[in-house]
């Protein structure tokens, strides 16, 4: 593989690619490095390679921390595991029209096996967790990885531990116990949860929690977000993308993704303008960027955007910190705003977004609005999930008509002439 | 006396234990009885200016301290003083 080592990001210090997630001089995180000089002898023929291979995240294995895609890498039979990735990169007009911009294309990876864009990530995690020998997958959820962990378990026909807070949305305990996993509702919010897996990832060492001991390798699948973004438009990056920020990896992962690919010479073009998105409940990335800290002071969560909700977020200080360097930004919104995020998105596209999704999108309303979106942008909204995850976003947010089964019924109440 | 939990990462530097014993008022207080006990545990967790490195989180019967005083946390007989990674989750 292309992978070499494990670097800690904040003091250098290297480490075999094994499961570990923190430097034990430092403390510090960890982060996947690679070797990929001997890509750039035939650029036109590793574009070929990738648009040759299988529909789905696995056409990037070059650039994924594993020995080899589950299976081998043909349309046919690479389906090991979920599928993840390749999700449509729709333009849409009416919603630039309706913001005033001249070009947004939205990125739905709400189409993904389990409806949000954590197939990707587990998907690259249990790939690894198998290479290294694991015999159960485990992870600490805010819902939607919840998900594609049991999903992903019974599609492997893995051992499954999924720890949620117990006051998470009914859909996503549903859309999760369904694929029999042990289930473990936590009294206590994401944080608290995350704390005791950090705990657990000690004590169970046969165990790979996706997002803590296995954390370096599940962070990488984000990329290949970026990377089918650039490849849908033409091997170049857009100008600017807005995503949400919950612990910051996504965020910093997609700037990855992008950076990997320019160095390379594969793609054309700068790094984008990376504007981040929170609910004004849960917003410790958005207050520190906006208070010029480089570090979060975290935050108990009070928001409808509970996928989001995560008062105390891993990769704050390098969400900061990129979008200062992309010439991006942080910002929030509040709980109403996000309802709207959702109903603009929904009116103007056809898609439907959770709350995570409606945050993002009313972000981007807000750079409209502020002017701070160039008459000659193209924008990627990045949505991560599903809006049939998040139901009572929508309750009471429109009307409907009730009638007797009559033609008099419908005109008197609907009042349309023929 | 309160208990300080150290997670798998630090155990090296505490001769292989899970959980030390340690005497203070505060956070800060405790920790510098940690690092008495075990000197490498110093140079692994403090930032060399009196703070904590920053991907450090310490938790006083499982709350954050930064929600508290930060070290001046107080700290009573018994409680538990949990140190975990910062980096885990999302």
């Amino acid at each position: 593989m292309a992978a070499t080592q494990l670097t800690c990001r904040e003091c250098g210090a290297d480490y075999p690619l094994e499961a570990r997630y923190v430097c034990h001089r430092c403390f510090g995180p960890l982060e996947v490095h690679y070797q990929h000089g001997h890509l750039k002898a035939d650029l036109p023929e590793l574009r070929r390679r990738i648009q040759s291979g299988p529909q789905n995240i696995w056409r990037y294995a070059d650039f994924l921390p594993v020995q080899a895609p589950p299976g081998p890498s043909t349309r046919a039979t690479s389906r090991a595991g979920l599928p993840a990735g390749c999700t449509p990169l729709v333009k849409a007009d009416r919603l630039a029209e309706r913001l005033g911009l001249r070009e947004v294309w939205v990125k739905n990876d709400a189409a993904n096996p389990t409806h949000s864009f954590k197939d990707r990530v587990v998907a690259v995690a249990a790939q690894r967790a198998r290479e290294l020998g694991f015999d159960t997958l485990a992870c600490a959820s805010t819902g939607n990885l919840a998900n594609a962990v049991a999903a992903v378990g019974a599609a492997l026909g893995v051992e499954t531990y999924v720890f949620i807070p117990s006051d998470l949305e009914e859909q996503k305990i549903l859309a999760t116990g369904v694929y029999g996993t042990n289930l473990v509702k936590v009294k206590g919010n994401y944080d608290d949860v995350n704390r005791l897996c950090t705990e657990l990832s000690g004590e169970h060492e046969s165990w790979a929690f996706v997002n803590v001991n296995l954390r370096p390798y599940y962070a990488e699948g984000s990329k290949t977000l970026s990377y089918e973004i650039a490849e849908q438009l033409g091997w170049q990056t857009p100008d600017r993308v807005v995503a949400p920020i919950a612990s910051g990896s996504l965020y910093t992962k997609l700037a990855k993704g992008f950076d990997e690919w320019r160095a390379l010479g594969l793609i054309s073009g700068d790094l984008p303008a990376m504007n981040g998105a929170q609910a004004v409940g849960c917003s410790p990335v958005a207050q520190a960027y906006e208070a010029g800290h480089d570090v979060c002071r975290p935050v108990k969560p009070d928001t409808i955007a509970k996928s989001l909700a995560i008062g105390n977020p891993a990769d704050g200080p390098y969400a900061i910190e990129l979008a200062k360097r992309s010439g991006g930004g942080i910002d929030a919104v509040t709980d109403d705003e996000i309802r709207e995020g959702i109903r603009l998105l929904a009116e103007t596209t056809g898609i439907f977004t959770e709350t995570a999704g409606g945050t993002t999108t009313a972000t981007l309303a807000k750079l409209a609005e502020r002017g701070d979106i160039g008459a000659d942008e193209r924008v990627v909204l990045v949505i991560t999930g599903e809006g049939l995850k998040t139901l009572d976003a929508v309750r009471g947010t429109f009307e409907s008509y009730e009638i007797a089964p009559t033609y008099e019924a419908f005109e008197a109440a609907v009042g349309v002439s023929a | 006396m309160a208990k300080v939990k150290l997670p798998t990462q630090l155990r090296d530097a505490a001769g292989g234990s899970s959980a030390v014993d340690a005497g203070g008022s505060t956070v800060g207080e405790v920790l510098e009885a940690l690092y008495e006990q075990h000197a490498e545990l110093r140079e692994r967790l403090s930032d060399g200016d009196g703070g904590l490195r920053r991907f450090v989180n310490v938790y006083v019967g499982g709350e954050d301290i930064r929600f508290g005083d930060g070290l001046d946390t107080a700290v009573s007989e018994g409680d538990e003083v949990q140190i975990l990674p910062a980096v885990a989750g999302g």
